[in-house]
């Protein structure tokens, strides 16, 4: 215990200041502008070295290209990776399923989170509340790869999908595209039923009581009500489905069969032709930088 | 390996004219100062004349499978070396971890070796500093055209393979004697095929053209002009309409077997005996196949070389050359092998380790070229970024 020790120092004692040198503290309050580089400079040195850098190399790299014998990269400057990604049609019919398959995933998403998010938070008792919230985020908890096998081993022929069908005669999608929506909807799910979720709590009850007074029914209620106040959370929502499905590729190439995503293309030319796998990794940025601006026409990005 | 034989010299002036053709890229970058750059002239990149001391350690990059403690524990306690493994999934990557100059040996593959020898990563070996290289390694696996360039070796062989065509013997249970079973639009098996996923797997396709239509002439399944490419790639659209799914792990391969998905398809010796299942069987088809013969290779810029020497001649005695071989389920490359013991000689007879006949119909993984290997001189054939840019449509 040190209270028995009789103090002796008091704060400063000891401390020698030289000669026209201020606490750093004084210098800090008396500086705006210093105080906010200090407070800003960790996080912007990891933003623009980690971040950018790595993503202005990459994209350096499209301009580059591979000796066609021995898969070396040569620096320099071509646009023929993006001529390629023009001449080869490959190209064009992988970015659009890719496209596709992210839109469905948050559509999927979309249509399963509100109903969800709505009896979550307005119907449901606490408990079994909690217990649902608990049920959403547990597949966070499990590796990334392993629920992509997870979904595989239930999809394979004689896996649990086509078991659980066979007594209606009905067989599942197999490894498809169909299959891949389903594994990354399942994936993203938690990302997208979160933030719904939490905007319906917020709605105010009297809004639901008072539109049912103006007799309204639920869907009524729900479309428009519910679903321009959840606006915000379902464009937060699908930011992360969207833009996730986008970059994916253990799906496709675990449970897609021969499915083609932008991501599998860029991973199978990772090592064979870097320069072309950067110049395609292009379009999922185009895609995403699309997206977000059709979203801040909307003005939802600044309710956010 | 008659055929093989013939096309060395035909690989030579390739060789040369790949030495040619690529000095003229535009690849000044790369200089005369580096450990050859494009150029594959064999003198760039120095041989090493004699064993010095051991180093103390030796990093190695291999498929899983080629360097485990139960041989390299002991290489250790006899030379002082240890062992550091990085294992690669494929060939692709096994280049790209060479050029890092971080590792000192690579269990190279023929599509991966030509390209590390015509990029400079790899030296040439000095065959008089590894004893157990010798007569009895296996005559097809002694100056293949994919490790042995200008008359100088680069790669010490491991062993080799046949890509087989695997069925589950209850379903196709008729023994397929033809890959028709995989190629035709009205096979029995539409759907529940299972096809190889990469660039390389268009040799497949080639290697069944050379039989069913003859009039395209292909005579090596890696040196193909753009009309032969073309129909190989018309014929792998069509197999894509009828397979299941594509692989290249062989964890989903497996799992693709095992839980019925595909029936038919195509494989490698290891990946059908990791399936513990007596249902599942192989046969070499009739048309031939493709396959892979391994070799290690030293590094250009070998931190290690002197472990690296040594490491390559003890892996190539007999007991511990069968070890791998036998770990990895492939034919050894040390001959001698087969008469150590009864499970050695069993080994061998079960994959054709010495049975020159049976290789004869394997074709193994070669990078394709510009300059036709098969002795062409009319024609250019498509390189490997062709086949990579092809296999692409293949699956859109």
């Amino acid at each position: 215990m040190t209270s028995t020790v009789p103090r002796v120092t008091t704060p400063g004692q000891g401390r020698v200041q030289p000669a026209g040198r201020k606490p750093l503290s004084t210098r800090l309050h008396r500086s705006p502008r210093l105080r906010l580089l200090g407070l800003l400079a960790l996080p912007l040195t990891w933003l623009v070295g980690v971040y950018i850098f790595s993503l202005v190399m990459l994209l350096v790299t499209a301009f580059w290209r591979t000796d066609p014998f021995t898969s070396k990269v040569i620096p320099g400057f071509t646009l023929d990776n993006f001529v390629r990604l023009v001449e080869n049609p490959a190209y064009l019919s992988t970015s659009l399923r890719t496209l596709s398959i992210a839109l469905l995933v948050t559509l999927l998403s979309v249509m399963f989170s509100i109903p969800l998010g709505i009896f979550m938070a307005k119907v449901a008792s606490p408990w079994l509340r909690a217990f649902l919230a608990v049920a959403i985020t547990l597949p966070l908890w499990a590796g990334y790869l392993v629920k992509i096998l997870a979904m595989r081993i239930t999809f394979t022929e004689n896996g649990f999908f086509n078991s659980a069908l066979e007594p209606l005669g009905l067989s599942g999608p197999g490894f498809s595209y169909t299959t891949v929506v389903l594994t990354l909807t399942y994936l993203w799910f938690p990302y997208m039923a979160l933030p719904v979720y939490t905007a319906v709590r917020q709605i105010p009850a009297n809004l639901f009581d008072a539109s049912a007074d103006l007799g309204a029914r639920s869907w009524t209620t729900i479309r428009t009500v519910v679903v321009p106040l959840l606006k915000p959370a379902l464009i937060a929502g699908s930011i992360f489905t969207f833009s996730l499905s986008l970059g994916d590729y253990l799906a496709a190439k675990f449970v897609g069969g021969s499915t083609q995503m932008i991501g599998s293309v860029i991973a199978s030319n990772i090592n064979l032709n870097p320069p072309i796998a950067a110049a395609f990794s292009v379009v999922p940025i185009v895609f995403v930088l699309v997206y977000l601006f059709a979203v801040r026409k909307t003005g939802a990005l600044d309710r956010m | 390996m008659k055929k093989k034989y013939m096309l060395l010299p035909a690989m030579m002036a390739a060789a040369t004219l790949v030495l040619v053709g690529c000095s003229g890229t535009g690849d000044t970058e790369n200089g005369d100062t580096s450990a050859g750059g494009l150029s594959i002239d064999v003198p760039d990149v120095p041989m090493m004349d004699k064993l010095d001391k051991a180093e103390g350690e030796v990093n190695i990059v291999a498929w899983s499978g080629f360097v485990e403690p139960a041989w390299s524990d002991q290489f250790t306690a006899e030379t002082g070396c240890v062992v550091n493994r990085r294992v690669a999934g494929t060939s692709d990557e096994m280049v790209t971890l060479m050029r890092t100059g971080d590792y000192d040996l690579v269990s190279a593959s023929g599509d991966a070796s030509l390209r590390l020898i015509a990029g400079g990563d790899v030296a040439p070996i000095n065959i008089d500093l590894i004893p157990n290289f010798g007569d009895d390694t296996v005559k097809g696996m002694q100056g293949q055209i994919y490790d042995t360039i200008n008359g100088k070796s680069y790669g010490v062989p491991i062993g080799r393979g046949a890509n087989i065509l695997q069925y589950n013997s209850e379903i196709v249970t008729e023994a397929p004697t033809s890959w028709d079973v995989v190629w035709e639009e009205d096979s029995p098996y539409a759907g529940e095929i299972i096809a190889y996923d990469a660039p390389i797997y268009i040799a497949d396709a080639a290697v069944y053209l050379m039989t069913h239509e003859p009039d395209l002439g292909i005579t090596n399944p890696y040196a193909l002009d753009q009309k032969q490419l073309d129909a190989a790639i018309e014929l792998l659209k069509t197999q894509n309409g009828i397979v299941s799914e594509y692989w290249a792990d062989p964890v989903a391969q497996i799992t693709s077997y095992a839980g019925g998905t595909s029936v038919v398809g195509t494989s490698w010796e290891i990946l059908r005996k990791l399936t513990e299942d007596e249902k599942f069987k192989s046969v070499l088809p009739e048309e031939g196949s493709t396959g892979w013969a391994d070799a290690w290779m030293i590094s250009a810029e070998a931190k290690n070389p002197n472990c690296g020497y040594l490491w390559m001649d003890y892996t190539s005695s007999a007991e511990v050359n069968g070890a791998i071989a036998m770990g990895f389920g492939m034919a050894p490359a040390n001959g001698a092998f087969c008469e150590t013991s009864d499970e050695a000689a069993a080994h061998c007879e079960y994959f054709h380790a010495t049975d020159e006949e049976y290789f004869e119909n394997v074709w193994f993984w070669t990078t394709p070229l510009e300059q036709c290997i098969d002795g062409r001189t009319d024609v250019t054939c498509t390189n490997f970024q062709q086949w990579t840019d092809a296999w692409l449509t293949v699956k859109s």
